[in-house]
């Protein structure tokens, strides 16, 4: 398989080297990521794309820093996370990283603002600074009407905005987003990935997975896995 | 700063619970009625015992008191027509004791003896008490009118007589009253003053003064009365020789009221062939009165504690339905960078709003109970300022163990099994 994959040029925010994640299923190895080695470069937009357990969720769990690699490297902004504690992953997600989910993981007993104001609190804003960037964010995805509201009695579309307006709250170098459109119908998918573009056009580095070949063609690079290992890319910068 | 974020986080654990009212009230109760029973419990326990030291402390804590009493064998053998009795406290024991013992500020001997005293139109049946002006420095209660014995009145031999207030009253005495004469069986005695009365509610207790008493000097007791007492009991004289009823002594310094008791009791032992006197020492039953009120408290307030803990038991079967259920909250919290701490906190403050809203509401049904208790049933209940404070730490406390495990399995939620979970 292909090694070091570098493309276009740019510091690379985030590197995989040999990055392997093995699962133990009572006696049998499962090798959710094979050795993949690849960089993504601040300011990029990638699509991974994959069949099912070929390992897109596993690689955007280490990416996200919220699970460990069996062995090999993951460097993040010039810090070797495998060397991390768990405090310090969790400083690394708060600074550094927004999630968006398929299934959008907001909390339900919560209001919008109260939702996209999460990552304020654990970064130490107060109630009125909170209160106002979020009302901020809340137009950035076109949702100033609907702060009060519980999540139940929103759209799935405008699920997916708070979602990213919470992952938003933090000033984010990456985004990452696992299936951002596998719950919502095409016209709406498009929509939020036009907020997507919009965010990387302003600096955002966005890593992607999807199934779908059209909400991937908005991304300007594209990684294909299979079996947890690298299977071709292609893009800008690819030739392909 | 760090204050305001204090604050900030009561106020977001508050809104959590209020989002499940009902099951947050029910969590609660367990603490509320710990609590309650606590505060309760312990404010009768300190009702009852502060009544009796309450009444030990009349008789002087630096007294020891000598009574009088009629040895048992000698109630057998006075079934005889008139047989004359004679034991208890002799002047001469009152000398010996005031001689051999330097430990001894004052002693007030006492004779007792009941007449019926009459003044005006009023009869009454009161207790002459013989005593000497150290009587009135020994058991101290307010004068309300006059004075009280004087030593030259003892000196003198003046027929002069101090009532109390309760006998005043039933006699229609009043401050006007001093001077007049009092009738005491066939004497005359000049009243000179009226001290408060003191009733010893306390059945086990029996304080040297009683409310019918009349104190007359131990001089003129002795010569009007003499020594010697005849009683009609059925059909039968009873004749009974008793020098002096009842010695109070006043020791100079608590750490002396005990080895000088003993002393005494062994001078007694030689000198008197029969078991006639008994010696009490009120530091002794206040000390056992002390005791006995610590074990009721402990044993108060290990039951009042087991139901605290079963409310702690409560909340922890609650919060750690709630870690259960709030999974998803706790993964999404971990991914947007909350730490393991981070949790911990946000479900111990939480744990702990519950059990010291809980601790405070059944501060109140605790206050609440001794009040009602008292109202109805006239029992004496005492609220210290440490039955309060000491169940409202202890809630605290509960909610502190009892949250901490949930929480802390909160904490160790993984962040990417929480997000998948359903
Ligand atoms: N916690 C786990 N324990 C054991 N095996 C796991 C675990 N998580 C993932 N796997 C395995 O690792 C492989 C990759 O899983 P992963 O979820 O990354 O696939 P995916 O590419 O995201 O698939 P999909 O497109 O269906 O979401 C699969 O074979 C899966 O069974
Ligand atoms: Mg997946």
């Amino acid at each position: 398989m292909s090694d070091s994959t570098k493309l276009s040029a740019g510091p690379d925010i985030i590197r995989l080297e040999k990055a392997q994640k093995v699962y133990h299923m009572g006696t049998q190895e499962v090798k959710a990521l094979a050795g993949m080695s690849i960089s993504f470069q601040r300011g990029s937009f990638w699509a991974i794309m994959g069949p099912s357990g070929s390992g897109k969720s596993t690689a955007m769990n280490i990416l996200g820093c919220l699970d460990r690699l069996t062995s090999g490297r993951y460097v993040l902004e010039d810090q070797e996370v495998s060397a991390l504690d768990d405090d310090a992953l969790s400083e690394l997600r708060l600074k550094y990283l927004g999630f968006i989910f398929q299934s959008f993981n907001l909390i339900p007993q919560l209001t919008v603002q109260r939702n996209i104001e999460l990552p304020l609190y654990y970064l130490g804003l107060d109630t009125l600074e909170s209160a106002e960037r979020s009302k901020e964010l809340a137009h950035k995805v076109g949702l100033e009407g609907r702060l009060h509201h519980r999540p139940q009695e929103l759209s799935g579309g405008q699920m997916q905005r708070v979602a990213i307006a919470r992952a938003l709250a933090n000033n984010p170098q990456i985004i990452l987003a696992d299936e951002p459109t596998g719950n919502l119908d095409t016209a709406t998918g498009k929509q939020i990935l036009n907020l997507l573009l919009e965010l990387n056009e302003q600096g955002t580095t966005i890593i992607m997975v999807t199934h779908e070949t059209d909400i991937a063609a908005y991304a300007r690079q594209r990684l294909l896995m299979r079996d947890g290992v690298i299977e071709r890319i292609e893009g800008e910068g690819t030739g392909q | 700063m760090r204050q305001r974020k204090f604050v900030r986080n009561i106020k977001l654990g508050m809104e959590n619970l209020l989002l499940h009212k009902l099951r947050s009230f029910l969590t609660m109760l367990g603490v509320v009625f710990g609590v309650g029973s606590v505060v309760a419990m312990l404010s009768v326990g300190e009702g009852a015992s502060k009544d009796a030291l309450e009444q030990i402390q009349k008789l002087g804590s630096n007294n020891i008191i000598v009574t009088s009493m009629k040895p048992a064998d000698e109630e057998v053998s006075s079934n005889t027509r008139s047989f004359m009795s004679v034991y208890g406290l002799t002047y001469e024991d009152h000398q010996r004791i005031t001689e051999t013992f330097h430990t001894l500020r004052q002693t007030a001997p006492a004779k007792l003896i009941r007449k019926e005293a009459r003044l005006g139109e009023k009869f009454l049946e009161l207790r002459v008490v013989g005593t000497t002006a150290a009587w009135f420095d020994l058991i101290q209660r307010p004068v309300i009118a006059g004075r009280v014995l004087l030593p030259s009145d003892e000196k003198d031999q003046l027929p002069v007589a101090v009532l109390t207030e309760f006998g005043a009253r039933r006699l229609l005495a009043g401050e006007n009253t001093i001077g007049q004469s009092l009738r005491i069986g066939g004497d005359y005695f000049e009243i000179i003053g009226i001290i408060k009365s003191e009733t010893s509610e306390a059945a086990n207790i029996q304080i040297p003064d009683q409310e019918i008493d009349v104190y007359i000097p131990l001089t003129i007791a002795r010569t009007y009365y003499g020594d010697t007492t005849m009683r009609i009991t059925s059909g039968s004289f009873q004749r009974e020789r008793v020098e002096l009823h009842q010695i109070i002594l006043q020791v100079d310094g608590m750490e002396h009221v005990e080895p000088t008791a003993l002393a005494i009791e062994e001078m007694f032992k030689r000198f008197h062939k029969k078991k006639d006197y008994r010696i009490s020492v009120p530091l002794a039953l206040l000390r056992q009165a002390e005791a006995t009120k610590r074990t009721f408290n402990i044993v108060l307030g290990s039951i009042a504690c087991i139901s605290l803990l079963v409310g702690g038991i409560g909340i922890m079967n609650i919060m750690l339905a709630s870690v259960t259920e709030r999974t998803r909250e706790i993964g999404i919290r971990r991914a947007i960078g909350a730490k393991r701490k981070q949790i911990i906190a946000q479900f111990l403050v939480e744990t702990m709003v519950l059990s010291t809203i809980g601790g405070i509401v059944g501060v109140g049904l605790g206050v609440l109970i001794p009040i009602l208790i008292t109202h109805f049933s006239g029992m004496p209940t005492v609220i210290t300022p440490g039955s309060i404070l000491l169940p409202l730490c202890i809630s605290v406390g509960i909610g502190i163990i009892f949250g901490l495990y949930p929480a802390v399995r909160a904490a160790k939620v993984d962040p990417i099994i929480a997000l998948r979970h359903e």
